[in-house]
């Protein structure tokens, strides 16, 4: 049973606040306990689902009435309306409801914007809906939608916003907040002491999520209930956004994701479709499914923000870091949408021993589509930059890149004077990746790599980079519940969802661990807010060492009554019991026993259920997550194409509750670094406003064919001072590295440095060009 | 509306639609086969895929009245009840997805493959699936599955019992999976 433990204190401005902490966790399972189900390669629990089609995402509900709806966007980068009219597309057949600024102006939905905005700020943006028999039907309704519009001026360019005179995005002008500035020790006094000063800029695109199933969401708003299935990584997040905006009661609005066809952070708020899809089931009197096409998917479904980064790196002769200065800016787009989380920064600050650190963020509006979480948001472009710049350090230094990190190795979180909970962990990584790539053979005897390499038309480079991440520590709070049924299963009920990750697999396994009942009798229902309780949202690499210690809390609560139940029919204390393989047993004396279900069945139908709670995360250590990956790369200096050749990756996830998921997620991760670093970039015509490549044609993302080996070195490091189970989050991390990684390739293959992603054939060629030129 | 009947799934069937209706919207609104997943619907990703007579097509390049007479064969259609086809153990086993979206049209990728070419080399089924996008970046796996499920039908072959998946074999044609991407 959880115990609640409240805390009175006053805030700054003398309102009370309280502090709440849930206990107890269990016990924790140490380093080199003996698991039997926990650390097994088990198939995705869900897998017969995914490959007979029977696994229902968003897109597939399927409701007696169903309408459809399509929304019209705008075609300028900034314009006002001044006129909309609407009734030709409510007089069409088949039409059931349309929403625009004239039936709803004052509908609030992101910050300080409506979900009708008078004034548009980027292509895309929404300007009415229509929800109609079919789909063909609605957007018939949308070309029949008249509206006029005064046409304003437009900056795309981060920078350009900044400038005096530019076009202002908002009453306050294009700054998106206040700049985040962080600084330690004193850059400025100590520039004159660094043997080594390498200052360069580097620059990262607006990456767009794209996921295959597109944002969007099935509503049903009955009496005064809403139920919407939606494609979300937060169905509580998501609940309490719509049911705030739409003046419901928080428990009248449920919603349900079962599955969902990628997220990757872009899914972690309530959009608007949600709020056009209620309104228009409101309206029509049915349910409304609303599902984004691919073009409005690329426009305003979120992006990884670009930047532009100004770094400083001084440092002695031995390697030593002297200071580090980092001076960012990110177009955030059209405005907030509350789920940004992007950290541009946070790399510098912590994955190096550095006294002197400064660092400043800018967010700024731009006439683009709103920015939103991607995969580690903001340490993938930060990574890119701060790693690049570690290897001309270390190359300034004539210095093996990898020796220059061990110099500067932190094993303590400087921004907080804390040490890690896994002080070792990225050092596990380095050495890790070195051994399985054959790092130190690939380098012996190596040159500079443009003499190394001066002929030929294809040329060999290797890379390397590392990495640390604030996510994958989870935090509370969330919660599990579990019932034994008389047979001998057990049924776990969480309000968390699984985004495509295996949560439902990761999550059972530490069921069945603690509980000591086999695997297969066991079932998880999560993913609805009406039946389970509160998670917070899957983001941050959160949900299995979030969920994971609640569920195991949950099933040591039931094991303990069912001992307590037990103990009677098997004449002991119920202290001297044991549990597993579906037994009780009294402990050092196998023949006493009983199964669970002849237990349950002797009280049936009085139950056993346990109750959970994630307690609280240690406060004298920081939890990071940590990687490095070495690859190497064909550079094709007549045509400018990379191709990746091998991908070396360690990860510190702590334990490793599931070898297949895990190495799927780094799989995975690589795989998008690799499209983050050579061929995605959303493109934006700058005297037009528009994206000139909104589809799958021609942003390229990669295929099956672009991928090389990828190896994932599995470093089991159980982590029991961030949580009992020892596990931390793996979903993001792995992205982080494989950029900068890839570039410090490239430049070994050519020594051509590119600071700009992606590192494209164009800029391959460019660089060479360049490089021909100086000599 | 105009009236267009075909074979799927070895069912008969019979549609009223208007000729600007796909393939893929026929599946999904008109017939409920979700299975069959619509991401671009311009023939860039291949999460529609599907068999028509026994050829793998992108359903959203189709047109639904183009499918009069002809035997269609969707993710629906593979499995016998419960028990999955050697292409769909192969992926569960492989782990060879993450979110599960592109599997659907993945697997009909391969099993179009394998109808033709039995025992296909690792390039074949690279090529094979070189047209379907999976973001969550499962193509190690995805060629594993399609290894995997080449032994699979091998051994289902060699023993002689009635092979699962024989349906799409039967219905395999001359043609070739969706051409790689680029």
């Amino acid at each position: 049973m959880s115990i609640v433990h409240v805390e009175r204190q006053k805030s700054e401005d003398g309102e009370a606040q309280y502090t709440v902490q849930e206990s107890p966790m269990a016990p924790a399972w140490e380093p080199g306990a003996s698991l039997s189900v926990v650390g097994k390669p088990i198939p995705r629990v869900e897998g017969d689902l995914k490959v007979t089609g029977r696994a229902q995402f968003a897109y597939d509900v399927r409701l007696p009435g169903q309408i459809y709806a399509k929304v019209l966007r705008s075609p300028h980068p900034h314009a006002r309306i001044t006129r909309i009219d609407t009734s030709k597309a409510e007089a069409l057949n088949g039409v059931r409801a349309v929403l625009s600024r004239a039936t709803h102006p004052d509908v609030p939905w992101f910050e300080d914007t409506r979900l009708f905005e008078e004034t548009v700020r980027f292509v895309g943006e929404e300007v009415a809906a229509v929800a109609a028999d079919s789909e063909e039907i609605a957007e018939d309704a949308l070309r029949l939608i008249e509206v006029e519009y005064e046409v304003l001026p437009f900056v795309v360019d981060p920078e350009a916003a900044l400038r005096p005179g530019a076009p202002k995005l908002h009453d306050d002008g294009n700054l998106a907040g206040e700049p985040t500035e962080y600084e330690r020790g004193d850059v400025a006094a100590t520039l004159g002491q660094a043997d080594v000063v390498i200052e360069q800029t580097y620059v990262t695109q607006a990456a767009l999520h794209n996921c295959m199933e597109p944002h969007g969401c099935t509503a049903t708003w009955e009496g005064d209930r809403l139920t919407i299935w939606d494609s979300t990584q937060s169905i509580f997040d998501v609940r309490d956004e719509v049911a705030t905006r739409l003046e419901l009661p928080k428990h009248h609005v449920r919603v349900i994701k079962q599955f969902m066809g990628g997220g990757f952070g872009s899914k972690q708020i309530a959009w608007k479709h949600t709020g056009f899809a209620a309104l228009l089931s409101k309206h029509s009197g049915r349910p409304v499914q609303l599902m984004l096409d691919r073009e409005a998917e690329n426009l305003a479904a979120g992006n990884r923000n670009p930047t532009r980064q100004h770094v400083r790196l001084g440092a002695k002769r031995d390697g030593t870091l002297v200071f580090i200065e980092c001076d960012a800016i990110m177009a955030v787009g059209a405005f907030m949408v509350g789920g940004e989380a992007s950290d541009v920064d946070g790399t510098y600050q912590t994955l190096y021993r550095c006294p002197n650190v400064r660092t400043k963020q800018t967010p700024v509006y731009t006439n683009t589509g709103p920015a939103v979480a991607f995969r580690a948001p903001g340490y993938v472009e930060g990574a890119f930059a701060l790693e690049s710049a570690m290897d001309e350090l270390a190359r300034a230094l004539d210095m093996d890149p990898l020796q220059l990190r061990m110099k500067n190795y932190s094993e303590v979180d400087q921004t907080a004077d804390k040490p890690y909970s896994s002080p070792q962990g990225l050092r596990r990584c380095y050495e890790a990746v070195a051994e399985r790539f054959g790092w130190h053979a690939a380098r012996s005897g190596s040159t500079e790599p443009a003499e190394r390499q001066a002929s030929g038309r294809k040329r060999r480079g290797i890379g390397f980079a590392g990495h640390d991440w604030i996510g994958g520590a989870g935090h509370p709070p969330g919660y599990a519940w579990l019932k034994l049924n008389n047979d001998g299963t057990a049924d776990i009920v969480a309000g968390t969802q699984d985004i495509g990750t295996g949560s439902r697999t990761g999550l059972l396994q530490v069921a069945a661990e603690e509980l000591g009942l086999p695997f297969e009798k066991l079932e998880l229902h999560l993913g609805d807010t009406a039946f389970g309780p509160y998670a917070p949202v899957s983001s941050g690499s959160a949900t299995q060492a979030t969920i994971g210690p609640a569920i195991q809390a949950a099933a040591l609560d039931a094991k303990r009554q069912l001992f307590e139940a037990a103990a009677p029919m098997l004449e002991v204390a119920p202290h001297d019991l044991e549990m597993h393989d579906g037994s009780v047993y009294v402990k050092g004396q196998r023949e006493r026993q009983m199964a669970v279900s002849e237990v349950l069945s002797q009280i049936d139908p009085h139950m056993i259920q346990g109750h959970g709670s994630r307690g609280p995360n240690p406060e004298d250590k920081t939890i990071h997550t940590f990687g490095a990956q070495a690859v190497e790369v064909e550079v094709d200096v007549e045509t400018g194409e990379v191709t990746i050749l091998r991908v070396v990756a360690a990860h510190d996830c702590g334990r490793i509750v599931n070898p297949l998921m895990v190495d799927s997620q780094v799989v995975g991760a690589v795989t998008q670094g690799i499209g983050f670093a050579l061929t995605e970039e959303r493109l934006v015509d700058m005297g037009r406003g528009f994206v000139v490549n909104a589809n799958l044609e021609h942003y390229l993302v990669p295929t099956v064919l672009d991928i090389p080996e990828i190896v994932n070195v599995h470093l089991d490091l159980p982590d029991t001072v961030a949580n009992p189970t020892g596990a931390k989050g793996i979903g993001e991390s792995p992205l982080v590295p494989t950029a900068p990684a890839i570039a410090n390739a490239v430049y070994d293959a050519i020594g051509v440095r590119i600071r700009q992603t992606p590192l494209g054939r164009s800029r391959v060629l460019a660089g060479l060009a360049e490089q021909g030129a100086k000599r | 509306m105009h009236l267009v009947s075909f074979r799927i799934n070895g069912d008969e069937r019979s549609l009223a639609v208007e000729p600007r209706r796909t393939l893929l919207d026929a599946l999904r609104a008109d017939l409920a086969l979700t299975g069959t997943k619509k991401v671009c619907d311009m023939g860039d990703c291949g999460a529609c895929t599907v068999l028509l007579d026994g050829r793998a097509v992108y359903a959203c390049l189709t047109l639904a009245v183009d499918c009069e007479g002809r035997e269609i064969t969707t993710i629906e259609g593979l499995a016998h009840g419960n028990e999955l086809d050697p292409v769909q153990r192969a992926f569960v086993e492989a782990d060879a997805y993450q979110c599960g979206f592109c599997t659907p049209g993945q697997i009909m990728s391969i099993t179009a493959l394998l109808a033709e070419q039995s025992a296909p080399t690792e390039d074949e089924i690279r090529r094979a699936v070189s047209g379907n996008l999976c973001r969550c970046g499962a193509y190690q796996n995805i060629v594993k599955a399609g290894q995997r499920a080449a032994e699979l039908v091998a051994a289902t072959r060699t023993n002689g019992s009635n092979a699962n998946g024989s349906r799409a074999s039967a219905a395999a044609g001359a043609g070739d999976a969706p051409g790689g991407r680029r």
